[in-house]
């Protein structure tokens, strides 16, 4: 049989990987189930999103209160504004104005702790705001 | 010595497919597919004083107020009546009363010209739509408690979403006979205008109940 032009192939689905893959950027350290929904937009440009993750944590010593990360460790809302600050400072200038803050929080978290993150966004102004949410049928 | 007579040497290229199918497999591994997906919403800006932050004035009319209470049911509120949900499970088929998208819709077309639904001003809106009466003032304000749960108040905006899509594919299949998605870009923008979303998302109140 011959297979010469295997490596050829392969070499195609591996640089249409390269191209596609967006590396895991952070590990997540709180658990989280997203709330369902089924108007759900998909957000588009990867580079212009940033995340905010809201859950119990999953290490369970450090208890099962609602915590906060951003980046790759915990945070408290008052973070928040030099976080975003820091996140527009290493963007685009051009793409500044088209940030969307992803909130991917439990769907068992209290409406208090989104208030108080979604205060603090506004004060940052980080206005254009998308509440991640699974597509499921409700 | 003629050129011909050079021989390139063959390369031993076996190993090749190897190599890259494990480097194949690193990209495979590695590659995150799932695209993040939510609802979209837009915060206002802060406000730049105490004053500012009471100035806004809606007509009493032209405000549906939806509230999600701590033990997460639901009550849609404006002047013409009240409707309550027990949970959000409810919101679709109502358990007895109209679907909470049914409610919104009445409530942004105002098909009745009702008195207790947002007034209808006449407003033009290009060729294919003309001039036609819309409530542009109407304003649908989601307030939630301090312990609502997280999922219950995204229920409550899907419903919301869900009631202002269904408007717009109307709109689109009315005026140019096809649904909302395959409109152009300035179709798009045309009916936008025509059903566009007005929801506001007020400050909390402790409403009480919670813990």
């Amino acid at each position: 049989m011959n297979t010469s032009s295997m490596p050829d192939i392969v070499f195609a689905v591996l640089f249409f990987f390269i191209i596609t893959t967006t590396l895991r950027s952070e590990t997540l350290m709180v658990r989280m189930k997203l709330p369902t929904a089924s108007e759900i937009q998909k957000l588009e440009k990867k580079s212009l999103v940033t995340y905010i993750n809201i859950g119990p944590p999953l290490d369970a010593r450090l208890g099962t209160g609602t915590q906060m990360q951003l980046n790759d460790r915990f945070a408290q809302v008052t973070d928040i504004q030099n976080y975003i600050a820091q996140e527009k400072a290493s963007m685009n200038e051009a793409d500044q104005p088209l940030m969307t803050v992803s909130i991917k929080a439990d769907e068992n978290t209290r409406m208090q702790y989104i208030t108080d993150v979604k205060q603090a966004l506004r004060q940052a102004y980080a206005l254009k705001i998308s509440y991640s949410a699974r597509k499921g049928e409700n | 010595m003629p050129k011909s007579d050079r021989k390139v040497p063959a390369l031993n290229a076996s190993s090749m497919a190897d190599v890259s199918f494990l480097l194949l497999c690193y990209f495979l591994m590695v590659s995150s597919m799932d695209v993040d997906s939510g609802l979209a919403r837009r915060l206002p800006p802060p406000p730049q004083n105490e004053q500012e932050q009471s100035s806004v004035d809606v007509q009493r009319r032209n405000l549906l107020v939806v509230l999600v209470n701590a033990q997460n049911e639901i009550l849609l509120q404006d002047q013409q009546g009240t409707v309550m949900y027990a949970n959000e499970n409810e919101l679709q088929d109502g358990s007895g009363n109209l679907a909470m998208k049914d409610v919104v819709k009445e409530f942004v077309l105002n098909t009745s010209n009702s008195p207790d639904l947002p007034q209808l001003i006449e407003e033009d809106f290009g060729p294919p739509i003309g001039t036609v009466p819309v409530t542009s003032n109407h304003v649908i304000s989601i307030q939630n408690d301090a312990t609502t749960r997280y999922s219950a108040y995204i229920a409550v905006q899907n419903e919301v979403v869900r009631a202002y899509n269904e408007l717009r594919n109307e709109g689109a299949r009315r005026y140019f006979g096809t649904s909302y998605e395959e409109l152009t870009i300035d179709q798009k923008e045309q009916i936008d205008k025509l059903y566009p979303q007005r929801i506001s998302e007020a400050e909390p109140k402790n409403y009480g109940g919670g813990e």
